[in-house]
């Protein structure tokens, strides 16, 4: 069983190989270059999100809105529900003669718990899809790698990755301009 | 903070201001002056949390402490003796009490909109100051939140105000626009932490793995939930961070047009009005630039951040004080049409008597600081002097919250019944409930500056030229050329 907030672990001794950047352009056409060799298990590292990256690597559409929009809607139909049920069953209380379903008086609220649930689906989902919190990776055992949230680009190719050779793999992102390659441990 | 007004400053003053005025090529200043590299942003940023704690701050911190020990006495006092020690009565049963919970919630508003509004409408220079005006935001809303708390008296039953089954069997009203605050005002405390916190994970990585000290590199670590800056995590943050706008947008127009439904929808003439919702979101822009403002002058000069937060940064911020309290200047004036127009005794004397009333010079302290001293925004040269944008800035923060005192004391103390008019006068109590709220304000806004970095550099960082990846240095320098 893998706890939550550890790394999947690679079968061998070591991660995997992490190639070094200079700038993002050089970054954007390895990262084509990888993507169109054939590997899957490997990611890029950026300071700050670079421009177009997704695409050049290949990646699917983010199913965020999708949360967002599921969550948004549990939580004004909860929200509307509370009131009308309050109102309407449990507490009804007569206030100058309106009715006891006044639902343009339950818009406000509906609203505001519609937005709260988009919000924490927004940051929870998140959260969720990128495994976060994990505090200890393989990655944080290189040295370079720290300055992946400063002012350096990072390629990872992962161990487990069908396509991965020791070797070969190493020449290739070598060829792609990597100012380093690194044989990142795993433990 | 710093105290680090020196020639150098000066220089480096006159060389951004003369950077500003020149302008750059094809309409698209350069927000961050001489573009430096990724790195030196990071130390430009991590610099000032790595330094020994200066003097500086310690002048200012231990102030703002007081201020907010003496809130704690405040509020302790109030919740020993009750609201009787405040200067409400009847009639003006909201006083200092609910100005001061509307003036800290309206200064939250410049934070949202400068974080997702500007953010949806694609205004990169928000960059710069988003981060700052977010934790003001925070601050802000933690401030506001103390009064509605406080004010029922009775703060041991506070929890009344939230549909949770109790032992009497009873819920609350909700249909009252009251309730509504309450819902309106603690989502947006909830969702305004959230989208500061997500900001923050890339910054809190970066700090995590430069710091030297092994306390700073745990905390930060802890924080920082692992990030390693993956674009397979870039792609569902930054998918994240634009849902959070988009939702954060609708949401910070709404807590204010609630909080001013709270008068607008009782019956009582200076309250009872349809233009409030809009009227009041154009003030909380107002006065939430203005403190964006007022903190950004002082932490600029004293974390040396000139080349980060540009003039050009206040001049876009002097325009947005000077179209929202034109804004606001209409507001008073419609206020008074419609006074007038309606043909009602009773509106036209609310009206009257608080532009001639006892509280006239409420009033006229509100219209010099909110609609006229704004308008030197209309030079460039006012736009882009330091001295007048503070001074600006502190004068909207003044009218501002008169604003909130205007509307609420000089329309409930003298209602329908004339033997029932009063005028209200604050104890040492309001005073020192109002100044302690500057002291949790001003204390919060310390410890920020002091542990976390303060611009948001991964977002700046992804404003350079370099940082695109299509960038190519000699094309733009030709392009600039025809």
């Amino acid at each position: 069983m893998r706890l939550p907030m550890t790394a999947e672990l690679p079968a061998g001794a070591h991660y995997g190989l992490l190639a070094e950047f200079d700038t993002t352009k050089e970054l954007y056409h390895a990262c084509e270059k990888v993507r169109d060799a054939g590997y899957t298990r490997w990611d890029a590292h950026t300071p700050f999100p670079v421009h177009g990256l997704d695409r050049a690597m290949g990646l699917k559409r983010s199913p965020m809105p999708f949360i967002v929009l599921v969550m948004a809607l549990l939580g004004g139909a909860g929200g509307f529900g509370l009131q009308y049920w309050v109102h309407s069953v449990e507490y009804p209380l007569t206030i100058s003669g309106k009715p006891h379903f006044t639902w343009p008086a339950f818009v406000p609220i509906t609203f505001e718990l519609a937005v709260l649930f988009g919000a924490l689906g927004a940051v929870f989902g998140m959260f969720a899809l990128n495994q976060l919190p994990m505090h200890w990776h393989p990655l944080f055992f290189s040295e370079r790698f720290e300055r992946a949230t400063n002012d350096l680009f990072f390629i990872s190719i992962e161990s487990w990755d069908p396509k991965f050779d020791p070797v070969a793999t190493r020449r290739f992102l070598e060829g792609l301009g990597a100012r380093q390659v690194e044989l990142v441990q795993s433990s | 903070m710093g105290g680090s007004t020196g020639p150098e400053v000066d220089e480096v003053l006159t060389d951004t201001s003369q950077a500003v005025l020149e302008n750059p090529a094809d309409r698209r200043p350069e927000l961050i002056l001489s573009s430096p590299s990724f790195g030196a942003i990071t130390d430009a940023v991590a610099e000032p949390l790595e330094r020994k704690t200066p003097l500086g701050w310690w002048l200012c911190f231990l102030p703002a402490l007081g201020l907010l020990g003496l809130l704690g006495i405040a509020v302790s006092w109030l919740f020993w003796e009750g609201i009787g020690i405040w200067g409400l009565n009847v009639p003006v049963g909201w006083a200092w009490d609910i100005t001061n919970f509307v003036f800290w919630v309206g200064i939250g508003h410049a934070g949202t909109l400068i974080s997702a509004i500007l953010f949806l409408l694609r205004q990169r220079w928000r960059t710069s100051i988003n981060r700052a005006a977010e934790a003001m935001t925070i601050f802000a809303v933690m401030c506001a939140l103390i009064f509605p708390g406080i004010h029922v008296g009775r703060v041991w039953v506070a929890y009344w105000m939230f549909p949770l089954p109790n032992q009497m069997g009873t819920w609350p009203n909700f249909r009252s626009p009251l309730l509504w605050d309450v819902f309106a005002v603690s989502v947006y405390g909830t969702v305004s932490a959230l989208f500061w916190f997500v900001g923050l994970v890339p910054d809190l990585a970066t700090m995590r793995d430069r710091t030297k000290s092994k306390i700073a590199k745990l905390a930060y670590g802890i924080l920082a939930l692992g990030w390693r800056g993956s674009n397979r995590h870039w792609q569902h943050y930054e998918a994240a961070y634009l849902l959070l706008a988009a939702l954060a947008t609708p949401l910070v127009l709404s807590v204010h047009s609630i909080v001013s439904m709270d008068f607008a929808v009782s019956q009582l003439p200076g309250w009872h009005t349809t233009i409030f919702p809009p009227y009041f979101v154009a003030g909380a822009i107002f006065s939430g630039f203005a403190m964006v403002v007022t903190l950004m002058v002082i932490c600029r000069s004293a974390f040396r951040l000139e080349k980060i937060i540009t003039l050009r940064h206040f001049d876009y911020m002097a325009k947005v004080i000077l179209l929202t309290g034109c804004m606001v200047g209409y507001a008073y004036s419609l206020e008074f049409f419609t006074a007038w127009y309606s043909g009602n005794p009773y509106e036209i004397f609310t009206f009257t008597n608080r532009a001639l009333g006892p509280y006239a010079w409420a009033y006229w302290t509100m219209v010099s600081c909110n609609v006229l001293s704004p308008q030197i925004f209309w030079f460039a040269r006012a736009r882009t002097n330091i001295k007048v944008l503070f001074g600006v800035s502190i004068l909207v923060n003044i009218g501002m919250w008169f604003e909130r005192f205007v509307i609420i004391v000089t329309s409930l103390h003298r209602g329908f019944l004339p033997s029932s008019w009063g005028y209200f006068r604050p104890t040492i109590w309001d005073v020192s409930c109002l100044l302690g709220s500057f002291g949790l304000f001003f204390t919060m806004f310390c410890l920020f500056v002091r542990f976390v970095p303060m611009v948001a550099t991964a977002e700046v960082k992804g404003v350079l030229p370099q940082a695109n990846p299509h960038h190519e240095p000699q094309a733009r320098a030709a392009a600039g050329a025809h």
